[in-house]
């Protein structure tokens, strides 16, 4: 089992210019690593973030867009592995960390902590698939995750964390919306 | 024949599917996000799915277009939402949060299952019909039916304004477009 900080900070080592789509928990612990224009928490919805994602694949080809979704939230918009898949969005990386909990809702449990969301993501038919339950698997293959040709799906088996502090108001602030879309449509 | 192509055989009014789906290529729409609705399946939805000029995204649920759409805005790249009423109301909680709260230009064409076209929404025999206007109101998201052919003209001003103003917008079928 690895922790959800500790993953984000690999990942961060190996993001440059992509778009990286982010709610609740995992927003607070991927902005913790630092300001960035092109993060996007702005997703209105629970469950949605992966939708926004493949909107800006589709918008964007030439560009990557990594989604961190929370088991939760992926549990909320399932049908989004089939729409994603069958849209094929080959710049996409999506990954859900699985922690088991409604972790921002006062970490209930999902209603089955032990579901497999990579099997789920390979039967609706995404190009690539992983499971990370070790951070030196992780470490050792993020790298490659985040440049294969997508629909990317990778699953982050994590700790549950002590409560996080959530600065809804700063994560949902509408300058950064502004600079996002300033920044996506002059690049 | 399948069911989504035969005519209401009651109806005497044509609305052209082909003048609507004009309507939305002239105003730059280049993504069609859409769960189908019979109301609008075999006069926009089956000429969008071969329309080269349109791209397609078949989605599993309603609530999907919505986020769709918004990641689409902030690229430039405009987008219908095609879908059914009972699908609109099954995703207002992404409306409300994405299209009103946070400003996005959503352009929905919302099929009206089981309308009366000779009657106005507000007092239409279904229940779920009944309460789309209202809604829309509640939720300041401008409307605007289309029921027939001199309707048709509001479709580009209508979403010309949703992106230039960046606000939701909903665009109500009231009866079962043609598939001419």
């Amino acid at each position: 089992m690895m922790k959800r900080d500790k993953c984000f900070r690999v990942l961060a080592r190996h993001v440059t210019d992509e778009v990286v789509v982010s709610t609740y928990s995992s927003a607070v612990d991927w902005l913790n690593l630092g300001e960035r224009t092109l993060n996007y928490f702005s997703v209105g919805a629970m469950g949605l973030d992966s939708s926004h994602a493949l909107g800006l694949a589709l918008g964007r080809p030439n560009k990557r867009i990594i989604c961190l979704q929370g088991d939760g939230s992926l549990l909320m918009n399932l049908g989004c592995l089939v729409t994603i898949a069958a849209a094929a969005p080959r710049n996409l990386v999506h990954i859900v960390v699985q922690n088991g909990t409604y972790e921002a809702n006062g970490g209930h449990p999902i209603p089955n902590t032990e579901v497999e969301f990579a099997a789920m993501a390979r039967a609706a038919g995404y190009a690539h698939v992983h499971d990370f339950s070790q951070l030196a698997n992780f470490e050792q293959q993020a790298a490659h995750v985040l440049k294969q040709e997508g629909p990317v799906f990778a699953t982050l088996h994590v700790e549950r964390t002590k409560p996080l502090t959530y600065d809804y108001p700063n994560l949902y602030d509408p300058a950064r919306r502004k600079a996002l879309k300033a920044a996506l449509q002059s690049s | 024949m399948d069911a989504d192509l035969l005519t209401e055989p009651d109806d005497k009014i044509e609305l052209k599917g082909s003048g609507i789906i004009a309507a939305i290529k002239a105003s730059g729409i280049e993504f069609v996000l859409s769960v189908p609705d019979i109301v609008t399946s075999g006069g926009l939805l089956r000429p969008i799915a071969r329309d080269p000029e349109l791209k397609l995204i078949r989605v599993c649920k309603e609530d999907e277009c919505i986020g769709i759409a918004s990641g689409l805005s902030y690229c430039d790249k405009r987008a219908l939402t095609l879908i059914q009423y009972t699908g609109f109301l099954d995703s207002i909680n992404a409306i409300r949060g994405i299209a009103v709260e946070y400003g996005q230009p959503i352009c929905m064409m919302i099929g009206l299952l089981g309308h009366d076209p000779y009657t106005t929404p507000r007092n239409s025999p279904r229940y779920g019909v009944r309460i789309i206007e209202p809604i829309l109101d509640a939720m300041g998201i401008p409307h605007h039916l289309v029921n027939e052919e001199a309707d048709v003209a509001k479709i580009r001003p209508a979403i010309e304004d949703a992106y230039a103003n960046s606000h939701p917008v909903a665009l109500l079928i009231g009866r079962r477009p043609s598939a001419s």
